[in-house]
């Protein structure tokens, strides 16, 4: 089996001008922050980010907004970033609001092979526009389409040597939704043990999913 | 008419605390709804759940105790309390959404005559995203609506017709502000009681809203 556990120059080398990223955390909670810092550094820009919210100006996905890098974002919330309602505004970020239980559900169907869900949430508002509706037993529920990305960062408490991973308390929100639905995915992780080292039990996240490992602290 | 601006939060908590019952599970909105949780009548355990993956959250922890992997749903440190459980998002919009929280109570911008919540956007001024409150109120059990009676220009924000954006097209089920109770049914709004220092003519007055009044209005059973 190759060796996951791999440089974070070597991620962000991967990772080409635009691509699709879903990146996991919850207003920073549970984001990988050197995976962030890395992208900053890297000079790459034009991306897509999938994410539950913008974070703050100077916090998690927050400072891909501010350094102007993103083009799109998909996300339930943007009131804690200034920067992303002011970048919506003058047009040089579109942004995209889902529902945050919608969004969580159309993660998950992209990466648990679904085409999308049918949900009532936002049935007879405005994120019912442009979507299919559909009657089931006299309920009416919107057609939300699965998402998926071509990278998903992620951040995980533990990881062992094949990239089982666990999570710690609040950080987990989106991590392991995310981790099923891209092509490519890469946790920043607090701890590295060996194989054998995770009870199977404790596992959330199984290492068939996780491509590469990158070693960060407690943040 | 109470008018200091701290004891109408207080009536609003304190009003609301009585309607959640021993062993419910309650989402508890930002602002007023969160005062709720400090005025639960005695005997009466309820489990806080989090949009962000909590559930049987307790209050912040004391200075220095704060860890940054435990937040709530407003990024602000909490804790757990014993038998707490932490989990995924699609799991926390699963118990949201699936109809396994008894309660929620939220804030709002507008209520109508039909019952329906508007807050989560002011178009061209306040665009923050509805986060997880159409889910919310969409799959809440019992959807309680926490405000003041009016807003800062004295205008009623229970209104005849939403003008802002809705939150979700289910009904609320009751309307608590620092003026009075108000029940939401199929045929409108029902003024159920007023707060202490307040007459029915008063919360008439101040509500743009079509209300029936019944021959009977008790004054919230509260004290100041």
């Amino acid at each position: 089996m190759k060796n996951k556990l791999i440089a974070i120059e070597q991620i962000v080398e991967m990772i080409p001008d635009g691509a699709v990223l879903m990146i996991g955390g919850f207003l920073g909670d549970g984001t990988p922050d050197l995976l962030i810092d890395a992208l900053l550094e890297s000079g790459k820009k034009g991306f897509t980010v999938i994410a539950n919210d913008t974070a703050f100006p100077d916090k998690g996905i927050g400072k891909l907004v501010a350094n102007k890098i993103v083009k799109k974002v998909i996300v339930s919330h943007i009131g804690t970033n200034p920067e992303t309602q002011k970048q919506m505004i003058d047009g040089s970020l579109e942004v995209e609001l889902v529902p945050q239980g919608t969004l969580a559900e159309k993660i998950r169907a992209g990466g648990y092979g679904l085409g999308g869900i049918l949900t009532p949430t936002g049935v007879g508002t405005i994120a019912e526009d442009d979507k299919q509706k559909i009657t089931i037993d006299g309920k009416d529920f919107l057609v939300e389409v699965a998402l998926k990305a071509d990278f998903a960062l992620i951040k995980a408490k533990k990881a062992d040597f094949y990239g089982n991973l666990t999570f710690n308390l609040t950080s987990r929100n989106f991590n392991p939704l995310m981790a099923f639905a891209a092509e490519t995915t890469i946790a920043q992780v607090e701890e590295i043990v060996p194989v054998g080292g995770l009870v199977p039990d404790e596992v959330v996240v199984p290492h068939a999913v996780v491509d590469y490992i990158v070693r960060g602290d407690v943040k | 008419m109470i008018q200091d601006s701290k004891l109408k939060k207080e009536v609003i908590a304190k009003r609301v605390a009585m309607e959640l019952h021993d062993g419910d599970i309650v989402n508890l909105g930002i602002g007023i709804p969160t005062l709720v949780a400090n005025y639960l009548p005695s005997g009466v355990e309820i489990f806080l759940q989090s949009e962000n993956g909590i559930l049987g959250m307790g209050p912040a922890p004391r200075p220095g105790f704060e860890h940054p992997q435990l937040i709530n749903a407003g990024g602000m440190p909490v804790t757990f309390l014993p038998g707490a459980a932490a989990f995924d998002s699609a799991m926390s919009f699963g118990l949201i959404r699936g109809g396994h929280v008894d309660a929620t109570v939220l804030g709002a911008l507008q209520v109508d005559e039909e019952g329906h919540l508007a807050n989560w956007m002011i178009p061209g001024k306040l665009v923050p995203g509805m986060g997880g409150a159409m889910d919310l109120v969409t799959g809440a059990k019992k959807v309680i609506v926490a405000m003041q009676h009016v807003n800062k220009n004295g205008t009623s924000k229970i209104v005849k017709k939403c003008s802002l954006p809705l939150t979700s097209i289910r009904r609320v089920n009751l309307i608590v502000t620092d003026m009075a109770v108000i029940e939401v049914t199929e045929n409108g709004l029902i003024l159920k009681e007023v707060a202490p220092e307040t007459t029915v003519e008063e919360v008439i007055k101040a509500t743009e809203a079509k209300l029936a009044i019944p021959d009977k209005v008790v004054q919230m059973p509260i004290s100041l």
